[in-house]
């Protein structure tokens, strides 16, 4: 009775409960740097509607009656703005908000949440960057008829179908391709993984996984929308781990593998309406798109969802803002292309033309300008005869005559361009220096704590010191004559990146480039792998010439790929040869590079069997080389390739495997024993390095005996004959 | 008044959410809403039709730009407002009549004097002039009972209570109450509109025909079955109606109450329209020039009827008659809906990838409607009989005041 009673009151107490949400009204990211050291994310305007709109108008009409609004970084701003709009009137929709100074995470959100203890059933957790017109109730519903079923599942997440592109492995939104396993009967998701490693295309699946579900999918083709239905535990969870920073990276993935709590995830998936997450430039840009192409609907620019003001829609994609508010000025010969915004109070001089472009309000634009695809905020002044492709332009910047802005150029608020100045691709320019400590560390995006703090420190002392002087006095050169602002050094290495998230689409070279990039021999066996094969950058960039000089080290993977496969699955030799001999040929390598790369899988294999001392190494290494002896002695055609394995088992002793160091000299002796190796080679191996430099010499020195014995041996041959 | 300005505010939310389906639906709670405004609202002593229309201006302008698309909302603005002109104007001319006339006459006299001028065309004409009222086309066809009720029998219910003129206070709230009573005609015309459209099928279909419709419109099928109960046999044609295939529903409503359907495509009404005898559909909206803003696919439909002289017949309630022509740019035609009413963006996403920027990207449009020119348009059956689309302007000078036609701040501000 009692049970039932209490299950009665349970389901009183879900009815009654308002439905709530909480809005992270910060991304704990720096993508959006240099504009976010001066405006929070969530007020940036995207199609000239302050994002933070599109969340609350979303939610407000998906039902949520109480919204709790988390801000940190620049939380005065957020508040202010809430205070004045039209948020805070609405009847049936309570948004309160939450500020913070010291969180790093949505973690740390998510704990102080849980501290005020204002949640108190199934809530809704997005992001102050979300753009969705998506009906809750079902999900919802699904939500809570699971939870009833089985109280660990505590979560729904939001999953979208977007197919990543398979030259960049990027979803249309700039995010990385998105591994993950879902159970098809129950939708729960088992498996996640959204930095799946490019260089070896590799998931690895629990093996335990085939044996619990019956069935699984696993999808790349899914995006995650970035919207959860939670149940109250989650923040319970985030409280009782609290080193779970991450919502994805830590808090998701934790629950996958603890087994412990047996929490489970669920998956819902939308087809017919729209979610998506403003995370980088690049999906600005797309969202923008979308939004203007009213993938959204209703929450596009001609219907007034959140007090902005009329626009109208014109053929071809075109709004205007409504001639009532304020005129725009458009000259006649101005042309205005499809799929563009302009805003109230701008005017446009001759003969400039605009395309696929979001114009805010108040700008003056003037003649012979033409603007592709690029993002212009409010009371921007352009003057004659610029070029701006694919840039975006916050408030209040003046870009004088004849400039020129490459693809991918961000100018941060009331920044200056002097005349006839190019800005170059992808720089960034911002009236705030750079600060100091940002380093190169990719860590930097996720920072813990230490160095966020300091981060928050130095931007504040960096507001601190007056704008104007600062800048105008020492940077003028920076970007053109009487121009104010820095220009942005990108970190190391990110600028091989940049393309990837820039508003501007990926230059044709790149494209190029990536279609050039090996093509994948068919590996049939690997179902698991995405093939994501594509190294990109680093080495690609100076491949242009010759594709072959980037493949020794893709191509010794594959072999190890391949090896591994033929011991996991015990494919026969003769299989692993040919499939050795095809990448062979399709990455243009001789028989010596495959000798080398089987050699070094086989004591790869060998060291990665679990071992404690080496004594054990060793044994692995003789079963190992025992095991494989045939594949390798097929592969030691000549001396040549005896030595070179020599070489190769010498470079691992020193680098990637120093296990194998002590052992060096009776591995040497296994091969000989085992006939993979012959004495000429040995010798002649000793004989190279006799002239070399004493490091170079360690492993001659250390089998000295067994090469003393060798010479002996033959000697004692030679007699005998 | 905090009240009513919440009930606005809530409404006007709604409608921008686009949570309020249907015009039907809207244009009942627009007339529910106006008329709380109005009974809520205070009025002083002189001059309060002037205040009752700026108070139903200044709300009605909010409703408006809140859902520019759905024109019922401004026909119902717009009919109130006319209806208040109609009952100040009736009070003032029992006053000045009653003033004109003996202080000892009958009112039944005066009424059944009325009565007998109405016969004469040029009495009634002469009498408006006088009264500053347009002459009304219906009171001229008694043929036609109740025409154009809602402005008529306020107003003689008006001339009957004539007597206590003399009291302004009473006269304040007897103005209020005369339009209170007046949008309560209004909303019950709104309501009776699919039966009083049904009522008139037999007259239009006949045995054994077969009728092509496309999408859904409750009108269309209560028209349908009304001829149905009537005992008539005959077939339906049902285009889905493309992309939101309402036309399945329709089906499915139809079947149940018996009547011989087949579904078709939308691409298939060419093909099928030789071998039908009407198209009957429903609207979105009647412009002043009896062109009709009609579901997208429509115009596709009646140039085919016109191809092979095919009546085509749009039926639709008087709350869809708006006052508006279609080159008016107060007008706004169309609504352009989200693809993904279209295709899955899933399965299309990769087409979209603005990063790769191949050039084109796909781009997918979606109007909601089409828009029928008057020349394509055989019939209106509406709940007051059935119209030419030249005559709908005339029935327009029926419902609507020509100074309401405008109901934007610029008028408001003029005024």
């Amino acid at each position: 009775m009692a049970q039932k009673k209490g299950v009665r009151e349970d389901a009183d107490e879900l009815s009654h409960v308002p439905l709530q949400a909480v809005l992270l009204a910060d991304s704990f990211a720096q993508k959006f740097r240099p504009i976010t050291m001066e405006r929070p994310k969530v007020l940036l305007p995207l199609v000239n509607i302050p994002m933070i709109d599109y969340s609350l108008a979303w939610l407000e009409s998906a039902g949520v009656e109480e919204v709790f609004v988390f801000c940190c970084a620049h939380s005065k701003q957020i508040i202010d703005y809430l205070d004045k709009s039209e948020w805070l009137s609405l009847p049936k929709f309570t948004v309160t908000t939450i500020e913070s100074h010291d969180s790093v995470s949505a973690g740390d959100a998510l704990r102080l949440v849980y501290e005020r203890n204002v949640i108190h059933g199934d809530f809704v957790l997005i992001s102050g960057d979300t753009v969705s017109n998506m009906s809750l109730t079902q999900a919802l519903q699904d939500h809570k008829d699971r939870k009833k079923k089985d109280s660990n599942a505590i979560m729904t997440m939001v999953i979208k179908k977007s197919k990543p592109s398979s030259l960049t492995h990027q979803t249309r939104l700039g995010n990385d391709e998105l591994v993950m396993a879902i159970d098809p009967h129950t939708k729960e998701l088992l498996y996640y993984e959204d930095k799946v490693d490019a260089a070896d295309g590799m998931v690895t699946l629990d093996k335990g996984f085939l044996l619990d579900n019956s069935a699984i999918k696993v999808h790349n083709d899914k995006e995650d929308c970035y919207i959860d239905i939670c149940s109250p535990e989650v923040l319970s969870l985030f409280t009782d781990n609290f080193d779970y920073q991450h919502l994805r990276r830590h808090f998701v993935k934790g629950l996958l593998v603890d087994d412990i709590m047996g929490y489970k995830i669920f998956t819902h998936e939308i087809h017919s309406s729209y979610a998506a997450r403003v995370d980088n430039f690049r999906s600005y840009d797309t969202i923008s798109k979308d939004i203007i192409q009213r993938w959204t609907y209703p929450l596009v620019p001609d219907i007034q969802f959140s007090g902005n003001r009329p626009i109208k829609l014109e053929r071809q994609g075109i709004y205007k803002g409504s001639e009532f508010s304020s005129d725009i000025q458009l000259s006649r010969s101005a042309q205005i292309g499809p799929f563009t915004l302009v805003g109230s109070g701008t005017s446009i001089g001759d003969y400039s033309k605009i395309s696929n472009s979001v114009i805010g309000e108040g700008c003056s634009i003037g003649s012979n300008v033409s603007i592709e695809g690029s993002y212009i905020w409010d009371n921007v002044t352009i003057r004659d005869g610029c070029q701006l492709n694919h840039a975006l332009v916050c408030d209040g910047v003046v870009i004088k005559s004849g400039v020129v802005l490459e693809p991918g150029v961000v100018l941060s608020f009331k920044v200056v361009v002097g005349p006839q100045f190019p800005v170059p691709a992808y720089s960034k320019v911002s009236l705030l220096p750079q600060p100091t400590n940002q380093d190169s560390d990719e860590e930097l995006e996720y920072a813990d704590s230490g160095s966020r703090i300091l981060d928050i420190t130095s931007l504040n002392r960096a507001l601190e010191v007056p704008n104007g002087e600062l800048s105008r006095s020492s940077d003028n050169a920076e970007v053109g004559v009487a121009g104010v602002g820095y220009i942005w050094s990108v970190c190391e290495g990110g600028h091989e990146e940049e393309w990837r998230h820039s508003v501007a689409p990926i230059p044709a070279n790149k494209i190029a480039e990536l279609r050039k990039a090996p093509i994948e021999p068919d590996t049939p066996k690997l179902e698991i792998l995405p093939a994501a094969r594509v190294k990109p950058d680093v080495e690609t960039s100076d491949s242009d010439d010759d594709p072959a000089t980037d493949d020794p080290c893709d191509f010794d993977k594959e072999v190890e790929a391949t090896f591994l496969r033929a011991v996991h699955e015990g494919v026969d030799q003769e299989h692993v040869i040919i499939e050795v001999n095809s990448l062979r040929l399709s990455y243009n390598m001789a028989s010596l590079d495959c000798a080398s790369a089987i050699f070094w899988s086989v004591m790869k294999l060998a060291l990665e069997t679990s071992h404690c001392t080496e004594g054990e190494l060793f044994r692995n290494a003789v079963s190992a080389i025992t095991t494989w002896r045939d594949l390798l002695r097929h592969y030691l055609q000549s001396i040549d390739e005896e030595i070179e394995i020599i070489m190769k088992f010498e470079e691992m002793c020193l680098e990637s495997a120093k296990d194998f160091a002590p052992v060096f000299a009776k591995i040497l002796h296994i091969l000989y024993d085992k006939d993979v190796l012959t004495e000429e080679a040995i010798l002649s191996w000793a004989s190279e390095k006799e002239g070399a430099d004493a490091s170079d010499k360690i492993f001659v020195n250390q089998s000295q005996i067994f090469i003393e014995w060798l010479k002996e041996a033959e000697e004692e041959d030679d007699e005998e004959e | 008044m905090p009240d009513t300005q919440a009930l606005v505010s809530e409404f006007v939310l709604k409608l921008k959410r686009r949570k309020v389906e249907g015009s039907h639906a809207t244009a009942r709670q627009t007339a529910e809403l106006l008329r709380s405004v109005i009974s809520q609202q205070r009025i002083p002593h002189t001059n309060q039709a002037a205040h009752l229309i700026e108070a139903v201006k200044v709300v009605g302008e909010q409703l408006i730009s809140a859902n520019p698309v759905e024109l019922a909302v401004g026909n119902i603005v717009r009919r109130v407002l006319h209806i208040i002109r109609e009952e100040d104007l009736s009070l003032a001319t029992t006053a000045v009549g009653g003033l004109g006339l003996s202080a000892d006459s009958d009112d039944d006299e005066d009424a059944e004097r009325d009565d007998r001028t109405l016969l004469s065309a040029t009495a009634v004409a002469a009498a408006s002039r006088s009264t500053l009222r347009a002459p009304a086309l219906h009171t001229l066809l008694e043929d036609i009972p109740d025409s154009a009720a809602a402005p008529h029998t306020p107003s003689s219910g008006g001339e009957s209570e004539g007597k206590s003129k003399s009291d302004k206070s009473v006269r304040s709230r007897k103005l209020k109450h005369d339009v209170i009573e007046a949008i309560n005609e209004l909303l019950e015309d709104i309501d009776t509109c699919h039966e009083q459209i049904a009522e008139q099928a037999v007259e239009h279909i006949h045995q054994n025909e077969v009728i092509l419709t496309l999408g859904r419109s409750r009108t269309v099928m209560e028209f349908l079955c009304a001829a149905k109960e009537k005992k008539r046999s005959f077939r339906v044609f049902v285009a889905e109606g493309a992309p939101r295939y309402q036309g399945h529903v329709l089906a499915k409503e139809l079947v149940a109450r018996g009547l011989q359907t087949t579904v078709i495509t939308d691409s298939a009404v060419f093909a099928m329209i030789s071998r039908v005898n009407m198209v009957i559909v429903g609207a979105h909206a009647i412009m002043a020039n009896g062109g009709v803003i009609a579901p997208v696919g429509l115009n596709m439909v009646a140039l085919a009827a016109q191809r092979h002289a095919v009546p085509f017949v749009v039926v639709a309630g008087s709350h869809k008659l708006c006052p508006l022509y279609p080159h008016n740019p107060e007008v706004l035609l169309n609504d352009l809906r989200s693809p993904s009413e279209l295709l899955d963006f899933g399965e299309f996403s990769d087409c979209m990838d603005y990063g790769i920027g191949s050039g084109a990207p796909l781009h997918v449009v979606n109007p909601a409607f089409d828009y029928v020119p008057p020349k394509l348009v055989s019939l209106f059956i509406t709940d007051t009989g059935g119209h030419n689309p030249s005559y709908m302007y005339r029935l327009i000078a029926d419902y609507y005041s020509a100074d309401d036609f405008v109901v934007q701040r610029r008028t408001a501000l003029g005024s």
